[in-house]
């Protein structure tokens, strides 16, 4: 118990000073994550849509890939990440191997399966609805992805967000590809599993306490937008 | 000011539609020379839904051809519009519903600002322009669906059931803005099972049952005695299944 108050006590001194290392791990996390799911949303949205309205044999192979991708352990997509991007690796002339970089890599193949599986659905609910319109209107398939695209926003952004709470709470993926280097590559997640292997609970703890806030944050724009949107729009 | 049209007269010819070998529709044939209001009555899956789709281009004919005037299929649809019997509106407001509709038909930002506002105070929707169009009442979204149809400026308004599922006084609504529309030239063809409504209505009758066309003729001569037995006794009042 005196360990768990003295690391408390440790944790809300380093967030009451802001501490340099502190805000630099948490700067570091954000910028990851969010450039995974930015670059992953923007992969997701249109492959999502399109793989909703468009038949083509193996889709329903696709579909159910895309569906088992979500659940996809982050050490493995780690490790397969590490392999392709070492030295001896297909694309380690890249030397994107420990960089923030990776890190991104590694989050974006995180993430992407939750957005495009969430997208897929979202538009081939919507497509089910809208067909008749957008065909009498002769809408092409471009315009017909970007009107679904938009009317599934709420529910879309809502799978973004999520997919934004597995990035930023990810750790086994970012430990391998990134290798947790301080003032490189160390984000949140990683120095909590270290600080708290070297017994630097209080570290640990002000960051486990930053995540918490930002899971609640996300979730709270979760519920906002979603309620948001319904009583705008549906 | 009436239009002049060229997608008369709509010609169909031998249409069959089948679903998995079940036939909806049986070897129609018809022909539409005069504008005015041409409505498909008949009772719950005569193939009335599914006849309006064939001619508007949404469902494939499984034998048999669709012609409207010369026109080729893509030029026919562009000049055409369709409310559908559920109201289709997108999760947006009832002004960007109308955008929307004109943006895919090609029109230009100026053409459109112009075009959205005058289709909204000429369905009576003038105070609702910027309300979610989901969250208008029943009739209020139907009128709203034809307004979208009239911005559309089409010589061919296909209206599928578009007050089936509304109580007296939005049918009211409804049925004053089809006769608007009706009044400026343009061809309507509207299915019903309601003959109260194709009473107050039509101008000529296709009277179907079962997928097949069993009477074609002028509204008055129609209400006031089919030859068809099954239609006189549809017009009657009696349960035809």
């Amino acid at each position: 118990m005196d360990e768990f108050s003295n690391a408390s006590r440790t944790a809300l001194h380093l967030l009451a000073e802001m501490h340099p290392d502190l805000i630099e791990i948490v700067l570091l996390s954000l910028r990851v994550s969010l450039s995974a799911v930015v670059l992953a949303a923007l992969l997701a949205l249109p492959l999502g849509a399109f793989v909703a309205l468009k038949p083509f044999p193996g889709r329903r192979g696709i579909v159910i890939l895309m569906n088992a991708l979500m659940s996809l352990p982050p050490v493995v997509v780690g490790l397969v990440i590490y392999l392709l991007l070492s030295r001896t690796g297909p694309f380690g002339v890249t030397g994107l191997l420990f960089t923030p970089a990776a890190m991104i890599i590694a989050q974006c193949v995180l993430v992407f399966p939750i957005i495009a599986a969430l997208t897929r659905q979202t538009v081939f609910d919507l497509h089910e609805e809208y067909d008749e319109y957008l065909r009498s209107l002769g809408a092409g398939t471009w315009q017909k992805i970007t009107t679904l695209l938009w009317d599934g926003r709420a529910r879309l952004l809502t799978g973004i967000l999520a997919g934004f709470g597995r990035a930023i709470a990810e750790v086994g993926a970012v430990i391998i590809v990134g290798g947790n280097i301080v003032h490189s590559t160390r984000v949140m997640t990683t120095t909590i599993a270290l600080e708290t292997s070297k017994g630097d609970l209080g570290m640990a703890l002000g960051l486990g306490i930053i995540l918490v806030l930002i899971a609640v944050v996300v979730n709270t724009a979760v519920v906002t937008i979603g309620g948001s949107a319904s009583r705008r729009t549906l | 000011m009436r239009l002049q049209h060229d997608m008369l007269p709509l010609v169909v010819s031998h249409v069959s539609y089948r679903v998995d070998g079940k036939a909806i529709i049986e070897e129609v044939s018809f022909a539409i020379n005069d504008p005015g209001l041409t409505v498909l009555l008949g009772p719950n899956g005569a193939g009335k839904s599914s006849l309006l789709k064939l001619c508007h281009g949404l469902l494939p004919p499984s034998s048999g051809s669709i012609r409207w005037g010369d026109a080729d299929a893509r030029t026919a649809r562009q000049k055409q519009a369709m409310v559908f019997q559920r109201p289709v509106l997108l999760r947006r407001s009832a002004a960007e519903n109308i955008d929307h509709a004109l943006k895919l038909r090609g029109a230009s930002a100026a053409e459109r600002a112009g075009v959205i506002e005058e289709s909204l105070a000429w369905a009576g929707l003038g105070d609702v322009a910027n309300m979610p169009a989901r969250k208008l009442s029943g009739g209020e979204q139907q009128s709203l669906t034809i307004a979208r149809a009239w911005a559309l400026n089409p010589e061919v308004l296909l209206l599928d059931e578009p007050t089936a599922n509304l109580d007296p006084s939005a049918t009211r609504r409804v049925e004053n803005l089809i006769r608007s529309f009706a009044a400026t030239g343009r061809k309507i063809i509207m299915a019903t099972h309601n003959i109260a409504q194709a009473r107050r209505l039509a101008d000529e009758v296709l009277f179907m049952n079962h997928g097949r066309l069993l009477e074609h003729a002028p509204a008055e001569r129609f209400m006031g005695g089919p030859s068809n037995p099954l239609a006189a006794r549809f017009i009657a009042g009696e349960l035809v299944e």
